[in-house]
C-alpha cells in the first residue's frame, strides 16, 4: 500500500467515513450490466445452492436448488442460469460494427488492412466479491465438458442443452477476468476498493456490506458503526443482519434455517415415491412445493441484500466520471469478447482442461503488458494516482522556466531545444534517463541533461516536433507551463513473437491435440 | 480453554462455526476414502489388494493409553517391514512445555520403514490443482502430525518420518479419492522454529496478575478484565484465526492503533503508532520534520490535498 492510500485510510478512520483513492473511474461500467449472486453449498465444489440474477435492480430473478446434492435438480438450476445469461450475452453477440485493423497474411507474411466485426458493446458481468469471480470459473469449469442429448446419445445423464454453452463463456470471462484493468467480469467489493479507502484494513473490505457501509452510511451516520453492524449484529434467532456476499453461506443460516428445510424437503420427497393412490400423491405434491417454496424463501433472505449492495455500490461509482484510458481498455474488452463469439460460433471445442505451452505463454504476456499499461493510464487519468507515482519518484510535475532551441548536429538539423523546468518533485534521474509527457493524448519523450540546483532541471526534447528545421507548433512547451513528467513509458510495447500453437517446439511438448477434451467421467455415486 | 465461549461471554463472540453441510460432506468423503478396510486408501499409495497390508487395533483407554499404543503399533510395524495402515492414530507432542495430543487422519507405514502421513481433505483437486491456500494449511497441520511422528521415530531402529505427506482429496466435481504428495519440508522447518520459541505455558501464566479467571461462567465485567491483563498483538489476519480476534480489534481500535488497519501499513510508518499522531505529522501540528517517515507522511499530505483539489473533490 502507498503511503498516500495509507493516509486516506487514516482520515477515514478520523472521519469516520471513507475517503476517495482516485477522482475518476478506472473502469467502463456498461450501461446495462448483468448482476449475479451466487450462493454455493458448502463443503461441495460446484454444487450451486441459489442465485439472484439479471439487468433489472427491480427485478431479480431468484433461481434456487432445494436438494443441492441432487443431480436432476442441479442441472435444472444450470438450464435456469443458462435461459438467465445466455440471451444477454445473445443480444450482444449480434449487434456488431465493422472496423479496419491490419492483420498478417497467411499466405505472404505480409501487413494488411482487413476488415473485421467488433461487437457494438459487450456483456458486463457483475458479482459481489472476489470469491464470485472464483465461482464463476468454477461453474465454467464444471459445465463446459458436459455433453447434452443431442451430442452424445449414449452418455448417462445428459446436460441440459445450453448447459455446456453458458459453461464456455463463464469460463472465458473467468479467464478474462485475469488480466489486469479488464472489465468484462468484476468484484463489485474490488471496485469499491479501488476507489474509496475505508477506515478498516484491505482484509475487512473483502466484506461487501461493510465496506459499502464505510462509503454510504445509511441515514448518513457513522460509517465505522455501520460497518460494525453490517458485519456482526445478529437478529433475535441469531442470523446476520446482514448475510455474506456469498457464495458461502453463513454456518448459522446453514445449520439452523436451511439443513431442517432441505430436510423436511428430502422427506416429503421420499414419501411422495413411496406414494400408492393419486390422491395420497396429490397430497404429498402440494407439500412437496409448500417445502420447496420455503427453501426459496429462505435463500432470497440471504442474497436480496447483497443483490442491493451490488446495485448501490454501481451507482456510486457511476457519479465518478469514467476515465479516459479505462473507455479504450473497454476495446480490447469488446474485442475479447467478439474473439469468442467467433469461436463459439465456428464451432471450435470447448477450452481445454490446461492451456498448451504457446497459450500460456501469450496469455502471461498478455497480461505482464496489460498490467504495465493499467498503472501508467491509471496515473494519467488520474491526479490521485498520479500523486503516488510523484511520491515514489517515479513522476513529477514542473513548472517551464527557460526553452532554449538547439538542433542535431546531421546534415538536416532536428530541432532538440533545452527545457529547464522547476519542481518540487523528488524524481529519480540518473544521467540520459528518459521522461515522458502526454501531448494530445500520445507520449512526447525527453531526456535528462542536467541538474543545475536541487528543484532546477533540464531536459532536451526528443521527438514529436514534426519533421521540419523549426519545431511544429504547440509541440515544445512554453515558459511557464506545469505538466507532468513520468519515468514510466505511457504505452506498452508488445513482447517477442510466438509460434503458433501449431508450431511448438518439441521441447514444450510438442503441438497441442486437436480433438475436442473427453467430458469428466460421470461415476454412479458422484452426486455432484 | 474454550476461547469462543470465552469471546461469547465478553460480548464479542467471533464470526467461526461450521456448517453441517460442510461437516457431513467432510466425514462421508473420509468414510468413502477408507472404505474396504482401507483398501482404497492403500490403492492411492500404489498398494493393491486387502491382504496386501495390515491394519492394526489401536484402541486403549485414555490419550496416553492410545498414544501409547501408537507408538507400540509402529515399532512392530516396522520391525516386520510391511505394509501397514494405522487408522486414526494418536501422537503425542510437547507444545510449550505441556503435551498435546494429535490425531491425524492416517499414517501409513512404508517396508522400508518411511512412516506417512494422510491428510484427507473434503475440498476438490479440479484437473490436479487445488486451492493453494486449502493445500497450505493442509500441509501446515500435517507438518505438526510430522513433528509429532519423528519424536517416536527417534526411538524406533530403522524408521523415518516422511518430509512428504500424502493429500487425498475429491478428484474434480465427483466423490473419488484422488492423492497427491506435498513436499512439506518448508512448513516442517517453520513450525519447529515456531514450537521451539513458544514462550511456555509456565511463564505466561506466571506473568500474569494474581487471581485472574478465565472461566466462562464469570461475570462479564471480571472476564473482560482478566482478558485485558493479557497482551495482545492484533492485526487484522487474526480475524481468521482466533475466536478473540474481535475483541482485540475493538480494543486496537479504541486505542486508535494503526496496526489494525494492516501489518504493511504499519510498517511504512516507522514510530508513529497511533492515527492521531500520524495525522497530527502529516498536517504539520506535530513530529519532528527531520524525521524521514515524518517528512515522507508530510510530502504524501501535500500531493494528496494537492490532486484532490485540482479535481475539485474537496
Amino acid at each position: 500500500m502507498s503511503l498516500i492510500a495509507a493516509l486516506a485510510r487514516l482520515e477515514a478512520v478520523e472521519a469516520g467515513r471513507a475517503r476517495p483513492l482516485a477522482t475518476v473511474r478506472h473502469r467502463h461500467l456498461s450501461q446495462r450490466p448483468l448482476v449475479l449472486v451466487p450462493l454455493t453449498t458448502a463443503g461441495e465444489a460446484g454444487a450451486p445452492l441459489g442465485a439472484l440474477v439479471g439487468t433489472d435492480p427491480e427485478r431479480p430473478r431468484l433461481l434456487t436448488v432445494a436438494q443441492p446434492r441432487d443431480r436432476e435438480l442441479r442441472f435444472a438450476f444450470l438450464a435456469e442460469l443458462a435461459d438467465a445469461v445466455l440471451p444477454y450475452i445473445d443480444a450482444h453477440a449480434a449487434d456488431v460494427e465493422l472496423v479496419e485493423r491490419t492483420e498478417t497474411d497467411p499466405g505472404t507474411g505480409k501487413r494488411v488492412k482487413a476488415e473485421a466485426e467488433l461487437c457494438a458493446d459487450a456483456p458486463q458481468l457483475i458479482v459481489p466479491g472476489r470469491a464470485g469471480i472464483d465461482f464463476v470459473r468454477l461453474l465454467g469449469r464444471s459445465m463446459r465438458f458436459r455433453r447434452t442429448a443431442e451430442q452424445d446419445p449414449e452418455a448417462p445423464y445428459p446436460a441440459p442443452p445450453r448447459v455446456p454453452l453458458l459453461g464456455r463463456w463463464l469460463t472465458h470471462y473467468g479467464e478474462r477476468a485475469r488480466v489486469p484493468g479488464s472489465a468484462l467480469l468484476l468484484a463489485a467489493t474490488d471496485l469499491l476498493g479501488g476507489h474509496w479507502a475505508s477506515g478498516q484494513s484491505s482484509l475487512e473490505d473483502q466484506h461487501l456490506g461493510a465496506l459499502l457501509a464505510w462509503i454510504d452510511p445509511p441515514g448518513g451516520g457513522s460509517g465505522a458503526q455501520a460497518a460494525l453492524r453490517a458485519e456482526l449484529a445478529r437478529d433475535a434467532a441469531g442470523q446476520l443482519l446482514c448475510p455474506p456476499a456469498g457464495p458461502a453461506t453463513d454456518p448459522a443460516f446453514d445449520n439452523r434455517l436451511l439443513a431442517p428445510a432441505v430436510e423436511s424437503y428430502d422427506r416429503v420427497r421420499a414419501a411422495l415415491g413411496a406414494a400408492q393412490e393419486g390422491a395420497e400423491a396429490d397430497g404429498w405434491l402440494g407439500q412437496l412445493s409448500l417445502a420447496e417454496r420455503e427453501i426459496r424463501r429462505l435463500l432470497l433472505t440471504q442474497l436480496e441484500p447483497t443483490w442491493h449492495a451490488v446495485w448501490r455500490g454501481l451507482e456510486l461509482l457511476r457519479e465518478l466520471p469514467e476515465g479516459g484510458r479505462a473507455a479504450d481498455r473497454w476495446v480490447s474488452d469488446r474485442w475479447s469478447f467478439t474473439s469468442h463469439r467467433d469461436r463459439v460460433l465456428a464451432g471450435e471445442p470447448p477450452q481445454p482442461r490446461r492451456d498448451d505451452a504457446v497459450t500460456a505463454a501469450r496469455k502471461l504476456a498478455l497480461r505482464e503488458r496489460a498490467q504495465a499499461q493499467l498503472e501508467a493510464q491509471e496515473a494519467l487519468d488520474d491526479p490521485l494516482v498520479m500523486a503516488g507515482r510523484r511520491l515514489a519518484g517515479e513522476a513529477f510535475v514542473a513548472e517551464v522556466t527557460e526553452v532554449v532551441m538547439a538542433w542535431t548536429e546531421s546534415k538536416r538539423p532536428a530541432p532538440r531545444p533545452l527545457i529547464t523546468l522547476r519542481t518540487d518533485d523528488s524524481p529519480h534521474l540518473g544521467e540520459r534517463v528518459k521522461v515522458y509527457r502526454s501531448l494530445d493524448g500520445r507520449p512526447q519523450s525527453a531526456e535528462f541533461v542536467r541538474r543545475e540546483a536541487d528543484d532546477v532541471l533540464v531536459l532536451r526534447l526528443l521527438d514529436r516536433m514534426g519533421r521540419s528545421r523549426d519545431p511544429a507548433e504547440g509541440s515544445v512547451p512554453a515558459k511557464g507551463d506545469r505538466i507532468a513528467w513520468t519515468l514510466f513509458e505511457h504505452d506498452q510495447r508488445g513482447g517477442p513473437r510466438l509460434p503458433e500453437p501449431e508450431e511448438t517446439p518439441w521441447t514444450h511438448g510438442g503441438p497441442p491435440g486437436t480433438a475436442a477434451e473427453d467430458p469428466d467421467p460421470v461415476t454412479p455415486e458422484d452426486l455432484l | 480453554m474454550d476461547k469462543a465461549a470465552l469471546a461469547t461471554a465478553i460480548g464479542s463472540p467471533g464470526a467461526f462455526g461450521q456448517s453441517q453441510f460442510a461437516f457431513m460432506r467432510g466425514n462421508a468423503f473420509e468414510a468413502r476414502v477408507k472404505s474396504d478396510g482401507g483398501a482404497e486408501l492403500m490403492r492411492l499409495m500404489g498398494v493393491e489388494g486387502p491382504t496386501a497390508f495390515r491394519v492394526p487395533e489401536l484402541t486403549a483407554a485414555g490419550p496416553e493409553g492410545r498414544a501409547a499404543r501408537t507408538a507400540l503399533a509402529l515399532r512392530e510395524a516396522t520391525a516386520e517391514a510391511a505394509w501397514t495402515l494405522l487408522d486414526h492414530p494418536l501422537l503425542a507432542l510437547e507444545v510449550a512445555g505441556s503435551p498435546a495430543y494429535l490425531e491425524p487422519d492416517a499414517v501409513v507405514v512404508h517396508p522400508d520403514g518411511r512412516w506417512t502421513v494422510v491428510e484427507i481433505k473434503s475440498f476438490p483437486m479440479i484437473d490436479a490443482a487445488a486451492d493453494a491456500a486449502k493445500v497450505g494449511a493442509a500441509a501446515r497441520q500435517a507438518a505438526v502430525y510430522v513433528l509429532a511422528l519423528e519424536r517416536v521415530a527417534a526411538h524406533t531402529e530403522g524408521a523415518e518420518a516422511a518430509h512428504s505427506v500424502l493429500l487425498v482429496c475429491p478428484k474434480d466435481f465427483s466423490n473419488l479419492p484422488t492423492a497427491s504428495a506435498v513436499d512439506i519440508r518448508k512448513q516442517l522447518s517453520v513450525t519447529r522454529r515456531q514450537l521451539a520459541r513458544l514462550t511456555r505455558i509456565e511463564d505466561i501464566a506466571a506473568a500474569l496478575p494474581e487471581g485472574v479467571v478465565f472461566d466462562p461462567e464469570r461475570p462479564a465485567e471480571e472476564l473482560t478484565a482478566a482478558v485485558e491483563s493479557v497482551s495482545a498483538a492484533y492485526a487484522p489476519d487474526c480475524l481468521a484465526a482466533c475466536e478473540l480476534a474481535f475483541h482485540c480489534r475493538d480494543r486496537a481500535r479504541a486505542q486508535d492503533a494503526v496496526g489494525a488497519l494492516g501489518r504493511s501499513l504499519r510498517g511504512e510508518l516507522g514510530s508513529l503508532t497511533t492515527t492521531g499522531e500520524v495525522l497530527a505529522a502529516a498536517r504539520g501540528t506535530a513530529g519532528d520534520p527531520a524525521d524521514p517517515a515524518v517528512a515522507a507522511l508530510r510530502r504524501a499530505a501535500a500531493l494528496r490535498a494537492e490532486a484532490l483539489e485540482a479535481a475539485g473533490c474537496r
